[in-house]
């Protein structure tokens, strides 16, 4: 029992001590700013601008960057930086979302496959190996084109396309900690399946599933913002990174700013994310080296 | 070794075979199927016969076999707008697709190579923090971002470099360095760490030791050793550039098959797509097959697990 308890300890402790204290290195910190940057001009679009939206100026179309639009305006006289930060609310939230989403099916399945083994890893991590055979964006897209445009839809198209990684990933895990002692121990002790799934291996999960996380939101945002600028996923009116390139390119001859600014915003933002991701990686799980 | 590749080949063939009632299953993800294979002004009697005509009444258990048996003998039914068999006209489009992959990885490799070597050797100078820099930034720039850049930069500012189409080599400036800025920022991060990794082992001690030459020690010695994992990563990038294919031709009017795919997808021209989407994972497939048969040629331990 006591050798038990000595392999128990650690195992169940450590993640819980990484997470209290998590060293913030340089490009971990550039990172965070620039996401809580992104996330408050977001939050606070209406404050930040006296503009909507898609409220047009005829008058005032295609107009470089000035006082009164820093960001310049697009073919039907709307306010550039408007967009920008009201198409933040649309990818992070399509990031945000879909990760969620995504992570929890991948999560179930891998568990599922993984802890049972059997026939049922056998089907479903074919089905797995399957949808790995398309290239991830290119599903995407034709998954896209069929459901449908709209927020709604690309939101569905990227939980479809997405959750297997999660479910790859989880299974890897639960078959490694399967075969640990204290997974053994607890279930020689007479713990019921759902409370070592619960209580020994859910825990142990967190890590791996946070830090593919933090990747699958750049990943996500930027698969949202490729299918916009082909002219499927969210449409104008509304105000999409993607969709704002894809009007930016007819105008490339004569508004730069149009097809200027979207992008920054973009690559600000996966490159936050990305740099949080890294950051999250170093800290949580110095086996897996930069 | 020939029975690790005759069991790879076949693990590859179940699923290619999956891969073909996956393109059949998507037709049936927005509900009614012939919705996807008629335009939306279509009459309900037109509908009516369009789905007698192509068999959409049978049981769905008879339309996969029709499905499956067509599909082997390369008939995936004809363009809805050309009227030609859609895979002829797939196929017509694969080589400008696989020049341009072809050249973008080339060019991908022999940059992300030297950088990725050189930064490892020189750790912490200011190559090394150049080329992560580097490398941090062109996973993080979208290709279709980076391709609408160069033709601002290069056709519409300095008018050096023609916007799209396909001719001389002067085209295949902007869209392979499109397509191979993203890969090559994996492959050089992938290098520098594989060579840290070997640069600390003790045969490189013994090399350096014993008096060979550095460019000797590091190519002939370490890159060598370091290649095993860059060799896999080479064939699964590939795949890659098929999907970043799609963007990329559209963006630079490239005639392969990720832009006939996009115009197809707009025309709602199915057929095409369903093949598009379907060559592409075979092509993918093949390409993994490929990289893990080249691993265990280049790793003996594999073979044997």
């Amino acid at each position: 029992m006591s050798s038990t308890a000595a392999t128990l300890a650690p195992a169940l402790t450590e993640p819980r001590r990484a997470r209290r204290r998590l060293p913030l290195n340089r490009s971990g910190a550039l990172g965070l700013i620039v996401v809580v940057l992104v996330a408050g001009a977001a939050v606070l679009a209406p404050a930040i601008t006296p503009y909507g939206p898609a409220d047009s100026d005829l008058v005032k179309t295609l107009q470089p960057p000035s006082r009164a639009h820093w960001m310049g305006t697009d073919q039907l006289g709307r306010d550039l930086f408007t967009r920008i930060l009201y198409g933040a609310r649309v990818s992070l939230t399509i990031g945000l979302v879909t990760v969620g989403i995504s992570g929890v099916i991948g999560l179930v399945v891998g568990l599922i496959s993984g802890y049972l083994g059997g026939l049922t890893d056998v089907v479903l991590m074919r089905l797995v190996d399957v949808q790995l055979s398309f290239p991830f964006i290119l599903l995407a897209l034709v998954v896209n084109a069929i459901l449908g445009i709209g927020l709604q839809n690309i939101i569905l198209t990227l939980i479809i396309t997405g959750w297997v990684v999660y479910a790859r990933l989880v299974r890897g895990e639960v078959l490694a900690l399967k075969t640990l002692d204290y997974v053994e121990a607890a279930r020689a002790l007479g713990a019921q399946q759902m409370r070592i799934v619960v209580r020994h291996l859910l825990p142990n999960l967190w890590t791996p599933i946070i830090i593919l996380s933090s990747l699958q939101v750049a990943q996500f945002i930027v698969a949202e913002a490729a299918i916009s600028f082909l002219g499927f996923g969210v449409q104008p009116p509304m105000a999409s990174w993607g969709n704002m390139l894809n009007e930016g390119k007819t105008y490339i001859y004569n508004a730069w700013w149009m097809t200027t600014f979207p992008g920054v915003a973009l690559v600000l933002t996966a490159l936050g994310v990305n740099l949080v991701g890294d950051w999250l990686r170093d800290t949580l799980d110095p086996r897996l080296g930069p | 070794m020939l029975q690790f590749v005759a069991r790879r080949l076949l693990e590859a063939l179940v699923v290619v075979f999956l891969a073909l009632t996956v393109v059949f299953a998507l037709q049936f993800l927005a509900g009614d199927p012939v919705k996807l294979f008629l335009p939306t002004d279509t009459t309900q009697k037109e509908i009516e016969e369009f789905r007698g005509r192509l068999g959409f009444n049978d049981p769905w258990l008879v339309q996969y076999a029709r499905f499956l048996r067509n599909a082997l003998r390369g008939d995936f039914g004809n363009s809805l707008r050309q009227q030609e068999p859609a895979l002829a006209l797939v196929m017509l489009r694969l080589p400008a697709t696989l020049s341009l992959s072809g050249v973008a990885m080339l060019l991908a490799l022999g940059i992300a190579i030297p950088v990725g070597v050189i930064s490892a050797a020189r750790r912490n100078s200011w190559f090394d923090h150049l080329g992560i820099g580097a490398t941090v930034l062109g996973q993080a720039i979208p290709g279709f971002w980076l391709g609408l850049m160069l033709i601002y930069v290069f056709s519409v500012w300095l008018r050096v470099l023609p916007t799209g189409g396909r001719g001389t080599w002067l085209h295949f400036i902007m869209p392979s360095v499109t397509l191979a800025a993203f890969v090559a920022a994996r492959f050089a991060r992938l290098t520098r760490s594989m060579m840290l990794d070997v640069l600390g082992q003790d045969y490189i001690r013994t090399a350096r030791a014993k008096g060979l030459s550095p460019q000797r020690v590091l190519y002939k010695h370490a890159l060598k050793n370091a290649s095993l994992p860059i060799v896999t990563l080479l064939a699964l990038q590939l795949g890659q550039l098929l999907g970043g294919a799609v963007i990329t031709e559209t963006i630079f009017a490239w005639p392969g098959v990720g832009r006939f795919l996009v115009q197809a997808l707009l025309n709602r021209d199915f057929p095409v797509v369903l093949v598009g989407v379907f060559l592409t994972a075979v092509l993918y497939s093949a390409l993994n097959l490929v990289a893990d048969i080249a691993y265990a040629w280049l790793n003996p331990r594999i073979r044997y697990e």
